[in-house]
């Protein structure tokens, strides 16, 4: 795996909002292939290190590169070609339907004066399909359950078609069958598509599933980061949540489960 | 499974002919406007007067002289508001925000009326309006800024408070004003394109406005949908807004300074225009100037010729108009 360049790459990294550092001097190399969780307590700086490592946000300190290119000097439209970010919340101020709801991910792939093609158009719908929202493409997304809407925001991801995939809760608001089929596409999408997948997951025992890596935040800026199976570990998850977990075998399988 | 072209669009045909039906029918309503009056003018005397450029007598004197000015005025006017509250609606991800909500109004009122009581006219007067209306937006622009940047919350508020500053102030002003101004006031401050002033700046104003802002439409639809998606998509997202502000209080400040406060038209018509059309600024903000003209012109045109030889000013009517469209429009959103 590591004969793979990495797509982006943090060296010294300091993510933080107002002069407020959440997660210091952060290295990582992301790589194709695989898929990364971010898990730590709420309001402990994992939004704020996703639009971080999304270029959204500038870091306090340190390098952030993709392709090599420090992600400061890449293109606005290039950059969204090259990354897509899964918002946690989604506006909808004024009506829009499912199908141009989802297009809008094709956005970076538009020139300023084309219009949809009809390639654009079937990359929406495979979106829509592959999270099962055929048939939903004229409802105005306005009248969409929470978790309806969610998967709407997932197709629009989708769409955008970018190598490196951030996303912040995509689970959220799914119904537990949705968020098993959720999980295992963008594994899919990592694993077999050879995209990069980083989500900021709740669900200690849906990382262990899906995921190849987990960074750790456990606050004061502090961070850990590592395969999986070494950063999951029982009495680092009971410090770094709070409440002490115990950890249940089955198999090769384990889980964990509040003591 | 519905094929992808049958569900891009509801009503294709309407988006394809919106721009060229509403074109015509401003034609024909600048057409209608110039004839009606006190001096009936019939249409092949107003094809001669047109394409010979007057010696008609009378009739070419009132028709380029009188009326063309103030159509022109009222037609370029009702573009720039209904293009401004579009924008505005985009901003402010508020489909219910207007050209005024952030105080623009409410300064060039100020600026207008301090220049009655000072008996200023003409060109003073308007610059005396124009400069009530920077100064808000100056103002709205300035305190806005805080965390996050200007955030539509913060904008909005910021802007109904000047604006209730600036309407104490108008309170205050025709409280004191003497006998003689204060008609001209409560004319200017509902709007009134029978004072208005030449329409020159309104028509640049408004070509400068359309010609900028149909190249940002695409990024818009993208604002409108989010600060955060549109930046992730590759909107310049602070340059966007910033940009948006100024030109939108640009051509509000100019629309007001020519016709005065005119309500409603910046509200109701990109409204009535996202009903029928949807949200595709690309369309919407063309539309809605087109609309805005077409809407104004006939507004203005009734509001001299219903009760003539008296004249109303064309503000009242717009609001006549507007205050039930508008009811119908949230009650139909609920």
């Amino acid at each position: 795996m590591s004969t793979v360049a990495p797509l982006l790459v943090a060296r010294g990294v300091s993510a933080g909002i107002d002069g407020r550092t959440l997660c210091a001097a952060l290295d990582l190399d992301i790589r194709p292939g695989e898929m990364l969780a971010v898990i730590g307590r709420n309001g402990i700086g994992k939004s704020t290190v996703l639009s971080t490592l999304a270029g959204l946000r500038a870091p306090l300190a340190g390098q952030l590169t993709l392709d090599g290119m420090p992600i400061g000097s890449v293109a606005p439209r290039a950059l969204a070609r090259r990354r897509a970010l899964l918002a946690q919340s989604h506006e909808d101020a004024f009506a829009s339907t499912v199908l141009d709801t989802v297009l809008v991910g094709r956005h970076p792939h538009i020139g300023r004066w084309s219009d949809d093609s009809a390639h654009d158009v079937q990359v929406a719908f495979d979106a829509m399909a592959r999270v099962s929202l055929t048939g939903f493409e004229a409802r105005d997304v306005r009248t969409l359950s929470g978790g309806e809407r969610q998967r709407v925001a997932i197709a629009a991801l989708l769409a955008q078609d970018a190598p490196l995939c951030l996303l912040d809760e995509p689970v959220t608001h799914l119904d537990l069958d949705y968020q098993m089929d959720t999980l295992s596409l963008f594994a899919g999408m990592a694993h077999d598509e050879g995209r990069a997948v980083v989500a900021v997951l709740h669900d200690l025992n849906q990382v262990l599933r899906f995921c190849d890596r987990a960074l750790l935040l456990t606050g004061g800026g502090e961070w850990v980061c590592g395969a999986v199976d070494t950063v999951l570990q029982p009495d680092t998850l009971s410090r770094a949540f709070c409440h002490p977990l115990r950890e249940l075998r089955d198999g090769e399988r384990r889980y964990f489960v509040p003591a | 499974m519905q094929s992808p072209a049958s569900v891009r669009t509801r009503t294709p045909r309407l988006r394809t002919l919106a721009l060229p039906l509403l074109a015509i029918g401003l034609l024909l309503s600048i057409a209608l406007s110039l004839s009606l009056g006190s001096v009936p003018v019939s249409p092949a005397q107003l094809w001669q007067i047109m394409t010979t450029g007057g010696d008609a007598g009378v009739a070419g004197d009132v028709v380029l002289g009188l009326r063309l000015p103030r159509v022109l005025a009222a037609a370029a006017c009702g573009g720039l508001l209904a293009l401004a509250g579009a924008l505005m609606q985009v901003l402010l991800r508020n489909p219910l925000a207007d050209p005024y909500v952030l105080g623009i109004s409410g300064g060039a009122s100020v600026g207008a009326l301090l220049a009655m009581a000072a008996g200023l006219a003409g060109a003073l007067f308007e610059l005396s309006a124009l400069a009530g209306a920077l100064t808000a937006m100056a103002l709205v622009f300035g305190l806005a800024h805080g965390e996050g940047g200007r955030t539509p919350t913060r904008l909005l508020l910021t802007g109904v408070i000047v604006s209730a500053g600036c309407g104490a102030a108008v309170s205050f002003m025709l409280t004191v004003a003497n006998e003689q101004s204060l008609r001209g006031m409560l004319f200017w401050l509902m709007g009134d394109a029978g004072v208005a002033a030449p329409p020159a700046a309104a028509l640049w104003a408004l070509a400068i406005g359309v010609l900028v802002c149909v190249p940002l439409a695409r990024d818009l639809n993208l604002l409108a949908r989010g600060d955060l998606t549109a930046q992730t998509l590759g909107v310049p997202v602070l340059r966007l807004r910033l940009a948006i502000y100024l030109i939108a209080s640009a051509l509000t400040a100019v629309a007001v300074t020519t016709v005065g406060a005119v309500g409603f038209v910046g509200l109701v018509v990109p409204h009535l225009m996202r009903l029928a059309l949807g949200n595709d600024q690309r369309l919407l903000l063309p539309a809605s100037a087109l609309a805005g003209a077409l809407l104004l012109l006939l507004a203005d045109t009734a509001a001299r010729t219903l009760i003539a030889p008296a004249q109303l000013p064309v503000g009242v009517l717009t609001a006549l108009l507007g205050v039930p469209v508008f009811l119908f429009l949230l009650h139909r959103r609920q």
